[in-house]
């Protein structure tokens, strides 16, 4: 299983983000850009963490910014940004993050197809520190299909 | 058996364990239906659930349940999800 490629406008390589919530913003605006939400979606993706606390955060140095399918959810989607600082989220193990994934699915099942790939790039524990140090959008798309990072 | 994985809306981290943890099922020879939910509707969906898997911040919202509540922290580590998988299963 691939994802339809990932536009450049839904990769953003060596962002700065003062804290969590800029480095949210910025995988919403991605999305956003790409076409797939709305701004409210961002929003919602923010208000997950406010509400749940930084449980995105799954992984050591990755977080998985998302909400519920909803009206502000045109397509299914993913943005990936990268850190050029990492940013603390307040996770008890796996802060500090260096790669924000954001998630959008109109359906909760189509949202799986997405995370299926996701699940299979990152199970190669390399793959997050590949990302994060990822220097073109070409390379992101690369670990993303599961190719071998180096 | 059924496993329940639990976040807050029920598809992204919940969807990222529901697949990892089917997948270290298969490789420990264990059969289980695993189903993701969101938090808001544990009661429902774990209600007949031997085991929940999720993050510590979802443990309070959880509350009572007969199922084994198991707190997940790096939801890509097959050895972790093996392990405790296990030791609640077994």
């Amino acid at each position: 299983m691939t994802l339809p490629e990932l536009a450049d406008r839904a990769i953003v390589l060596h962002a700065r983000a003062a804290d969590w919530r800029e480095a949210v913003r910025i995988a919403g605006d991605a999305l956003v850009d790409s076409g797939c939400t709305t701004a409210e979606y961002t929003e919602a993706m923010i208000r997950m963490v406010d509400d749940h606390g930084p449980y995105i955060v799954i992984a050591p140095g990755l977080a998985l910014a998302h909400a519920r399918p909803g009206a502000d959810v045109r397509c299914d989607g993913l943005s990936v940004v990268t850190l050029a600082e990492p940013v603390e989220f307040g996770h008890a193990h796996n802060d500090p993050v260096r790669v924000v994934i954001g998630l959008a699915g109109v359906a909760p099942d189509a949202h799986l197809a997405a995370v299926a790939v996701l699940a299979n790039a990152f199970n190669d524990p390399a793959a997050i520190t590949a990302v994060a140090q990822a220097t073109s959008r070409e390379a992101v798309r690369a670990i993303l299909d599961g190719k071998d990072p180096s | 058996m059924k496993i329940v994985t639990i976040c807050g809306a029920g598809i992204g981290s919940s969807g990222i364990l529901k697949v990892n943890a089917e997948r270290v099922l298969q490789r420990l020879g264990l059969t289980a239906t695993v189903v993701a939910a969101d938090v808001a509707s544990v009661d429902r969906v774990a209600a007949d659930a031997q085991v929940i898997l999720t993050s510590a911040e979802f443990v309070e919202a959880i509350g009572a349940t007969h199922a084994d509540v198991v707190v997940i922290e790096n939801y890509f580590d097959s050895d972790e999800l093996s392990r405790k998988l296990e030791a609640a299963i077994g």
